[in-house]
């Protein structure tokens, strides 16, 4: 009897010791840091662009703790690696959310992935960070959009071509997916809306990693030679650029007589391209390497000092990273918290410097403003800036250009909070897609 | 005194020497009159600096023309330094210099006096920033100018930078220049540009010249400016006879685009069949169904990387080591593969097919891992770039030229090994009767091993040549196993003529059905059509016969 009453004693006072010892270990782990997650495939066939923005999270969260880190806490990084494979992607957010407890996710790279964990995200109410230039037509609660929305480069795009030189043919193409297709649907209605005849625009899409751009390129010199000054604005994806380049230049189509205006190839493309065939095309971003300004001299020096090689270069998805971390910092401070709702009303109007020589501010549709850049591939795969928008850009979540989001808004403040909302009907629709 | 002034006065002080020189010199060369004008000429360019270094576009297009019209005797240097990137602005004095740059030090010279000063860092200097409208702009410029060029070919690319010019004064000087022209092609593209701005802006009497002169010519911009008096001339006769000449080349031009599509689908042709060769051995002849035959094309891309980095100065030779190189390397990942692998599997193509598999991803991964994850530059040497102009409306990429000529190199090859060869005999002996060739005393284990490591060296030949024309990377094999498979399979297994006559169908069609139906369609189609074909032929174009089939 004794015995038993002493065992279950013990037991007893053992299990509450380890109980406590448990929560303990939790509250240190709690009050130590906070947990930052990166989502960026590190293999499979995205690995090319994404492995770049790991490292620069990794960089950014290591200053950040040089500094002191947050709330007086250190950040940790949680990184986990969703393998190019779209499913995987939700699969991983739900863990870095649920398993690991982070209070905020820098990641995807494509939309696809984006669309993949945007329900994870809504579900678990836990804020993300996407770097990428994208087609628009969303706005998440739980989303904050620090890469261009289509206003903010394939319209300044075409309105420099139009203005600058002269351009009055058009052809637009792009690899078959939805970016390229959201994006020239877009180019389409405006490029009417300004004047431009049907019979002036050539739409052209193809197949991921094409590599027989024969036909196509001599179909846009045949376009290009009916005597206007012929523009190409390429939504091709990554690796299909280089054999598409490389076939103009065979074809003796140079930079003068039919400029190329691209949206996916950036500094880091290039670093795999022989870069002589596409000296002169150009590219529109909302950062290049190459702008002179003390905050990207600095940056430029930390990322070469981090990665430890000199010939690494920088790109516009590392530097809307960089305004990304920084907002969500300042947010944090600001709420005092890292709680998921107050850091994501705190973060609407949020100045952070960019690297360009300016301020970004997160507006209340969970885009970002940015200026916009013109930039002309040289023979070392930099880029010159030959034009520049006077201001900033605000990214627009809807675009006014096309009748089915046309009249359409989003603003996640109370007490709208609503991310595509009818300003004829006057109701939310509540759903992103 | 702080430095800018004691630069300033450095300055004058030395522009003051040089003066004096120049004085000296004038004085004995009795013309101090005409180096005086041309300082003062030259000095321009200063007087522009802040124009030149202007962030707006319009400004320093304004500034270039102020340039390219004044009399400065060196405007045609400067003009050629900003189209080359090498004139810049010193920022504290607004000094115009132009540049050397030797890795990431510039060495910076006086534009106008040609006075060496030193070394300067990149953030002290202004770039003038070009883009395609000031390149354009001064090659205009450089033009009208380079007109007279000893150099017969520098005559004819300003005269090609003049085409579409609506300067009368320049057309007339090009007319003239044209009558004492010795060149032939020169003098063709001189009177096309005479003879388009007849055409634009000339009486009836011009046009009806200029007409009989484009009559059969196919030339884009004189083609443009029949079209537009065909459309548009208030002379009715001039009209009817601009269509009927139209209605000719019309009538030329859609025989060449045809011959041009004939042209592109075998050089897509090659391609397929390049990639699918060495596959046609193996799983041709072998039977074994090798999933990472595209990382043997991209081994042999890979070969021809090294070689070039191994090499840079060579890189007009690259190739030609690379091809022998490359079938070494992938020819003995090959022979390993087979001996590691294949050879226990022989018989369960299943477990062979996810073995190769696994290989193929290994393969991939290790490039990542201990090369890198991104592309690598393969550079292409001149001989392969540009196009054999034939004629204005039909050109041919040099780069495809070859390709098809490799491919046909390497079949006939390939095939002269397999019907002519000892080592091909004892081939298709093991792969007909394998117990029989055993009989004979064949040694058929090794035959197996050389016959996979062929296939596999002829993969990496092909992937030498697929490095001149696409990417090189890690996934360059996933893109072309499928391709490679299906013209196997289309072609017959185990039939090189086969592979070679269904890669060449599946090109032309592909490019006969691209401007129709779009890039994306174009693939469907051709897979439907694959699929259907198989179904009414299980064994391809050209089916085995005999015994050996049957098994």
């Amino acid at each position: 009897m004794l015995r038993t009453k002493l065992v279950r004693k013990l037991f007893g006072t053992t299990s509450l010791v380890v109980l406590s010892l448990i929560t303990v270990n939790t509250a240190v782990a709690q009050d130590d840091t906070i947990k930052v997650g990166v989502l960026h495939s590190l293999s499979g066939t995205m690995a090319i662009s994404e492995t770049t923005l790991k490292d620069t999270m990794l960089m950014l969260i290591d200053e950040q703790n040089k500094k002191g880190g947050v709330l007086g806490k250190k950040l940790e990084a949680v990184v986990v690696d969703p393998a190019s494979d779209w499913p995987l992607f939700a699969e991983k957010a739900r863990e870095l959310i649920e398993k690991e407890g982070v209070a905020a996710t820098f990641g995807c790279w494509t939309s696809v992935s984006r669309k993949s964990v945007l329900p994870v995200f809504e579900e678990l109410n836990s804020p993300l960070f996407y770097p990428v230039q994208y087609e628009g037509e969303e706005s998440s609660k739980n989303v904050f959009y620090t890469g261009a929305a289509p206003n903010q480069q394939a319209i300044p795009a075409v309105d420099y071509l139009m203005n600058e030189i002269g351009a009055t043919r058009w052809v637009l193409a792009g690899t078959d997916y939805v970016y390229p297709r959201t994006t020239n649907k877009i180019l389409e209605a405006y490029l009417l809306d300004k004047g431009v005849a049907a019979d002036d625009i050539m739409i052209n899409y193809t197949p991921f990693g094409h590599s027989d751009w024969q036909s196509i390129v001599a179909s846009i010199k045949k376009f290009g030679g009916a005597g206007k000054k012929t523009a190409v604005v390429s939504t091709i994806n990554g690796d299909a650029n280089v054999p598409f380049y490389k076939e103009l230049a065979n074809q003796g189509v140079s930079a003068e007589d039919i400029p190329v205006i691209a949206f996916s190839v950036g500094e880091e493309e290039l670093s795999g391209f022989d870069t002589s065939p596409l000296v002169g095309h150009l590219a529109a971003w909302n950062y290049f390497m190459s702008v002179e300004d003390d905050t990207n001299d600095e940056f430029i020096t930390a990322w070469h000092e981090f990665i430890g090689s000199e010939d690494r270069v920088t790109n516009d998805p590392m530097e809307a990273h960089y305004i990304g971390f920084n907002m969500w910092v300042q947010a944090v401070e600001k709420a005092g918290t890292t709680d998921a709702d107050a850091v994501e009303a705190a973060i609407i109007g949020v100045s952070v410097p960019n690297l360009t020589g300016g301020y970004s501010t997160m507006m209340p549709n969970h885009h970002i403003t940015k200026p916009v850049l013109i930039g002309e591939i040289q023979d070392d795969g930099q880029f010159d800036v030959v034009w520049e928008t006077s201001g900033l850009v605000a990214g627009d979540a809807w675009s006014d250009f096309l009748p089915e989001s046309k009249q359409l808004i989003s603003d996640w403040r109370a007490p709208l909070a609503c991310g595509n909302y009818n300003v004829t009907t006057g109701a939310c629709s509540g759903q992103n897609l | 005194m702080n430095s800018p002034k004691l630069q300033r006065l450095t300055r004058y002080l030395l522009q003051t020497l040089t003066a004096i020189s120049i004085v000296v010199l004038g004085v004995l060369s009795n013309s101090t009159s005409v180096l005086a004008q041309d300082d003062a000429a030259n000095q321009i360019i200063q007087d522009l600096a802040s124009e030149l270094t202007h962030k707006k576009t319009a400004s320093r297009l304004v500034a270039i023309e102020k340039l390219a019209n004044s009399n400065a005797p060196k405007k045609t240097i400067w003009l050629e330094a900003i189209l080359e990137g090498s004139l810049y602005m010193r920022k504290e004095d607004k000094r115009m210099v132009t540049v050397d740059k030797n890795g990431s030090r510039y060495s910076i010279t006086d534009a106008i006096t040609g006075e060496q000063l030193g070394e300067e860092k990149k953030r002290a200097l202004r770039k003038i920033k070009i883009n395609n409208s000031i390149r354009g702009t001064i090659r205009n410029a450089l033009g009208t100018i380079a007109l007279t060029d000893p150099d017969a070919q520098k005559r004819n690319s300003a005269v090609i930078q003049l085409f579409g010019a609506t300067n009368g004064e320049v057309v007339e000087q090009v007319r003239e220049l044209a009558n004492t022209e010795t060149d032939t092609q020169v003098k063709n593209s001189m009177l096309t540009l005479v003879s388009v701005y007849d055409l634009k802006e000339g009486s009836v009497e011009q046009k009806k010249a200029a007409m009989s002169y484009a009559e059969g010519k196919l030339e884009g911009e004189l083609v443009n400016a029949l079209r537009e008096i065909s459309e548009s001339d208030n002379n009715d006769e001039l009209r009817l006879e601009a269509k009927r000449i139209l209605q000719v080349v019309e009538q030329k031009q859609k025989w060449y685009a045809r011959a041009e599509t004939v042209f592109f689908g075998l050089s897509l042709g090659s391609v397929l069949v390049l990639a699918a060769i060495g596959l046609a051995v193996t799983f041709g002849v072998m039977g074994v169904i090798n999933m990472a035959h595209g990382e043997l094309l991209m081994l042999g891309a890979y070969t021809t990387y090294f070689i070039q980095q191994w090499f840079p100065d060579a890189i007009a030779y690259s190739l030609i080591f690379a091809v022998p190189a490359a079938f070494l390397v992938s020819g003995s990942f090959g022979i390993l593969i087979e001996r590691g692998v294949i050879r226990h599997l022989y018989g369960r193509p299943l477990e062979t097919l996810l073995a190769t598999f696994g290989i193929s991803l290994i393969l991939q991964q290790t490039v990542r891992t201990f090369v890198s994850s991104q592309n690598v530059a393969v550079v292409n040497p001149t001989w392969m770039s540009g196009s054999w102009i034939i004629n204005p409306a039909f050109s041919l990429t040099w780069n495809r030229i070859y390709i098809i000529a490799f491919c046909l190199c390497v079949f006939l090859l390939l095939l002269l090994l397999i019907t002519r060869s000892s080592f091909g005999l004892q081939m298709r002996a093991v792969a007909q009767n394998r117990q029989m060739a055993r009989a004979m005393g064949i040694r058929s284990s090794r035959v197996d091993a050389l016959t996979f490591g062929l296939g596999s060296g002829i993969a990496g030949i092909a992937g030498v040549a697929l490095s001149q024309l696409g990417n090189v990377g890690p996934n360059l094999g996933q893109n072309y196993i499928i391709d490679s498979f299906m013209v196997v399979v289309f072609g017959g297994v185990g039939n090189l003529w086969g592979t070679l006559v269904a890669g060449m169908t599946l090109g032309i069609a592909n490019k006969v059905a691209e401007p129709m139906a779009g890039a994306v369609m174009a693939k469907i189609l051709i897979l439907v059509f694959i699929i259907l074909f198989i179904q009414r032929k299980p064994r391809g174009l050209f089916p085995q016969r005999g015994r050996a089939a049957e098994s």
